[in-house]
């Protein structure tokens, strides 16, 4: 009987979704008008502008706006849980495809496992043949055959499709190859996928990386052995040559996949946001070169412009950067040399605001101890942004500093989920694709935030 | 003119005392900390000579003025009553005269004197007039004020603006808040119906104040051949205490707040010192007609309210909330100098635990400290930054201490149970105890000294621990947090 109630709630909801799905596409064809205006220089949205690039593999015209399927909108269910907005991600899917986006990139533990069913739904409502689906096999924390295999064949089943155009070894390079041989080798997995491709229920094979140089090297020598149909990387303008950690730069990256033709998928072209809510200094300098495009256009068109790159995702929540993304790459106008070298000043620039460079994955999460520590390190990321950090309490902006950051801070993370509640244990680190040492910029946040406690003024 | 100078210094008073309580920044205290500190019975009970000596000279001068302005509660009486008095003009003239409650107030005064001498100090405080009007304010209408700041701060979120942050507002005592509700209510009623009938019958300030003003040198007299005998006066003697027949005032009930002068049109009514009246004479009536429920009322238990608990997010997570510790020995701030000077001074006015920022202070429940504050560790810390109770405390149970003596004060001693500990729970390492510790009491040693990658577990070294509680509050262990704090009896200074 409860059975029957779901199916029965999720059939009027799906079609509840269609209609909401349909007026969003007309909403947002009346709002295209209003782009064209702002600068009717550019072929702007929904006029068949978007660029595309081919697969020198199989020849797939693949939109260069990707959609990361990590950060749909969120709602509350009646039990006050977390749960994917399903109507918004409908309109916000529907308004893409019209817009001429055709890859969607999930993976089976996005959005605590909610993103693949999700997207499912939304694209179930178009023509399989308008666009193509990426999702991952992320077996993370349970590697063996048995729990991969299932993982796999449940992706089918989420995304309602007998094939996937792009299938990625998700987020390999981490532990090295080590890691890489239990995860894919030593239980089979790799070789059947390569069978499934054979069969073509996987149309192409590749993984997706963080790591460092010899890591990556590695995996550039199995090419051979595997033929990797694409590789999935992380590329902007910071990490062209100054990536986090030990990482290696994007340039070395691309320039590595360019040598052996090999595609690149984009990931974290805004470095989960810290390219788009840049320092306001920064802010500055980006619109006096550009004052009608958004600040996040330029790092979009970065990574456009390197044209050994087939797409760029974009974990889009909100509409309107749906549609100022749709316009950056409607056509991509790609950079200048003067740009590039402009980009890079920026980049140096960037490098002198002390941010930690997390990108909200929330890979760490859950804490163990309940501590909320992509809140923790986005707070102090926004204070160091609006300049509220201060260096001692001689310095004049001392006060004010201290107030907005304490202040916010509670207002950011709840008391228990602070950072005073780290115990250090430790295991969270290695978890991390930024190579952050979780443990140790907590544990320094928090001194920070305890000296400011102790000398109010 | 003289009531008008009366109204605006009880405004002063009243609107002072209570921002006292409303205050949860701490600003104010520094600017209005004195007018908790010139209250009759806290400044008994601190021995300050000179504040009671002043009060009684205040009263000796111009009788109980102290009633009718620097005593809140009283002043609360005033405000219930004129609200009631201004909705009609029948009840503005809506008092009669009736003879003191003599057996009722020595008898209440007697007991009071006694629960003070032998130690009984929530019965004290329950009667107390300032404390009983700082549990008013501070369970009844500081939550109220939280709530508003809150809506600011959400507002003040949406602007992106820090001028107001939010605050928790809990009930940190069900017990103190259920006395605080009955005291409101019944002197609700009886200031609604009569006027001052709780200072006059009950209130033990101002009995011992009534024994002073019964010869003060000013009081207001009736001029017996001005007055036309129309009664308007003592019709709306809110302290019952004119008998129009006789033309007599009962000094000993008047609080002196001058309403008589303005209400008589004949000019029959004067504030004279001494030397000018030709007779005066207080009424001394023995006959006590009615008897007051307020005992049993107060005695009542009300319902119990639950409080909130903490929501929790689907991608984190949960966190149990820590379980207030059974402690031996209770904790009190640094200041208390020992459990016995801080229960011998305490009037229970919840002054210190209005102040507290880090939600450490709340009302105790055991029987014999009833309502006087103890501090546990559940919401927050002792912070090293912070010695706002002691600046407040009117009444010497805490006495002002420096942030750099209040380092080297202890008021307790942190204890481990080990089995708890999360480095044997779960077999990971920790130390946030450790980490925090502001006096670097607490020590990290190996749990196995063979093995030199042993995990660290915590010590106590007794000696240096002030108590602060960082360790207890901070421990990541549930239900019961594996590090606890003990009080001291009495506070050592290291």
């Amino acid at each position: 009987m409860k059975d029957m109630d779901r199916r029965e709630f999720l059939k009027t909801a799906s079609s509840a979704a269609m209609v909401m799905g349909g007026l969003g596409a007309a909403a947002g064809c009346g709002r295209k008008g209003g782009m064209t205006d702002k600068d009717s220089s550019e072929d702007t949205a929904g006029q068949g502008g978007m660029t595309y690039r081919t697969n020198p593999g199989n020849g797939d015209k693949v939109s260069i706006l990707g959609y990361g399927c990590m950060r749909w909108p969120m709602t509350k269910d009646e039990n006050g849980n977390d749960i994917i907005d399903q109507e918004t991600t409908n309109r916000l899917v529907d308004y893409a495809i019209e817009h001429g986006v055709n890859y969607f990139d999930t993976s089976p533990v996005y959005l605590q496992g909610q993103s693949e069913t999700a997207t499912g739904i939304a694209l179930k409502r178009h023509p399989r043949e308008k666009y193509f689906i990426a999702t991952k096999l992320s077996n993370f924390s349970n590697h063996t055959r048995e729990n991969s295999m299932l993982m796999y064949r449940k992706s089918f089943e989420n995304l309602q499709t007998d094939y996937i155009d792009y299938y990625l070894l998700h987020s390999i390079g981490g532990g090295g190859i080590e890691a890489f041989n239990a995860r894919y080798v030593d239980n089979g997995m790799l070789d059947f996928l390569i069978e499934e491709r054979k069969a073509g229920r996987i149309r192409n094979l590749g993984f997706s990386f963080h790591g460092n140089r010899e890591s990556f090297d590695a995996f550039m020598e199995l090419h051979e052995k595997y033929h990797w149909d694409f590789v999935q990387i992380q590329l902007n303008y910071v990490d062209w040559t100054h990536a986090s950690g030990r990482n290696a730069d994007a340039k070395y990256l691309q320039e590595e996949l360019d040598k052996r033709g090999i595609p690149s998928v984009i990931m974290e072209p805004l470095l989960g946001g810290r390219l788009s809510k840049v320092p306001q200094y920064v802010a500055d300098r980006l619109k006096e070169r550009n004052p009608q495009g958004s600040v996040a256009s330029w790092a979009f068109r970065f990574a456009g412009t390197q044209p050994g790159v087939l797409n760029v995702l974009s974990g889009m929540t909100y509409m309107e950067h749906l549609q100022d993304n749709i316009g950056t790459y409607s056509p991509l106008k790609p950079l200048t040399e003067e740009e590039l070298a402009f980009l890079e000043e920026i980049a140096e620039l960037m490098q002198s605001y002390p941010t930690i460079p997390c990108n909200d994955c929330k890979y760490c999460m859950p804490c163990p101890y309940g501590i909320d520590i992509p809140a923790i390190l986005l707070h102090y990321n926004k204070c160091v942004n609006e300049g509220e950090i201060a260096s001692g309490p001689e310095a004049e902006n001392y006060s004010k500093a201290r107030r907005a950051y304490l202040v916010s801070y509670d207002r950011a993370v709840p008391k228990l989920r602070q950072a005073a509640r780290c115990t250090n244990c430790g295991q969270c680190i290695g978890h991390c694709p930024q190579s952050i040492n979780i443990p140790r910029e907590i544990l320094r946040i928090d001194r920070y935030i305890e000296k400011l406690r102790r000398n109010g003024k | 003119m003289l009531r008008k100078i009366r109204i605006v210094l009880a405004s002063i008073f009243f609107i002072g005392i209570t921002l006292l309580f409303l205050d949860f920044t701490g600003t104010l205290h520094a600017w209005l900390g004195w007018m908790a500190k010139v209250q009759f019975l806290p400044a008994v009970l601190a021995a300050n000579a000179v504040i009671v000596a002043v009060l009684l000279l205040l009263t000796v001068l111009f009788g109980r003025v102290y009633c009718s302005v620097i005593c809140p509660l009283g002043v609360m009486q005033d405000i219930i009553s004129w609200i009631h008095g201004r909705t009609k003009k029948k009840n503005r003239f809506r008092f009669t005269y009736s003879p003191a409650k003599k057996w009722l107030r020595y008898g209440v005064l007697v007991l009071f004197l006694a629960a003070l001498v032998l130690g009984a100090h929530s019965l004290v405080a329950i009667v107390a007039p300032y404390s009983a009007y700082g549990r008013i304010a501070s369970n009844l209408f500081a939550p109220l004020y939280q709530w508003g700041n809150n809506f600011f701060a959400w507002i003040a979120e949406r602007a992106g603006s820090y001028a107001f942050y939010s605050v928790d507002v809990w009930i940190k005592s069900v017990s103190t808040f259920a006395i605080a509700a009955v005291t409101f209510i019944v002197i609700f009623v009886l200031a609604w119906k009569n006027g001052r009938t709780w200072c006059n019958t009950i209130c033990p300030v101002g009995t011992i104040l009534g024994f002073f003003s019964r010869r003060s040198i000013f009081a207001p007299v009736i001029d017996t051949e001005k007055c036309r005998n129309c009664g308007l006066c003592g019709r709306q003697c809110k302290a019952s205490c004119i008998n129009m027949k006789e033309h007599e005032i009962d000094y000993s009930r008047c609080v002196a707040c001058m309403d008589c002068i303005d209400t008589c049109k004949d000019g029959a009514i004067r504030y004279e010192p001494y030397w000018k009246r030709s007779s005066r004479r207080s009424v001394p009536h023995d006959e006590g007609r009615r008897a007051f429920l307020i005992s049993g009322a107060i005695a009542a238990t009300a319902a119990t309210v639950k409080a909130q608990e903490m929501k929790v997010d689907g991608g984190l997570a949960e966190i149990a909330h820590a379980e207030k510790p059974e402690r031996q020995v209770p904790l009190v701030p640094a200041g208390s100098l020992s459990l016995k000077n801080f229960s011998d001074h305490c009037t229970a006015c919840q002054l210190c635990v209005s102040v507290c920022p880090n939600q450490v202070l709340r009302p105790s429940t055991s029987l014999l400290t009833l309502m006087q504050p103890e501090m546990s560790y559940e919401r927050g810390y002792c912070r090293p930054e912070c010695n706002k109770c002691s600046q407040v405390c009117p009444a010497g149970a805490i006495k002002p201490i420096s942030i750099e003596e209040k380092s080297s004060i202890q008021i307790g001693y942190a204890v481990v149970n080990l089995d708890s500990c999360i480095v044997n729970k779960d077999n990971v390492k920790c130390g946030n105890c450790a980490r925090h510790c502001p006096a670097g009491a607490i020590r990290m040693v190996r749990r196995n000294p063979e093995d030199k990658e042993s995990l660290m577990i915590p010590t106590v070294n007794e000696e240096r621990c002030i108590g602060c509680g960082a360790c207890e509050n901070l421990c990541p262990a549930r239900p019961f947090t594996a590090i606890h704090v003990e009080g001291h009896e009495v506070h050592k200074m290291i």
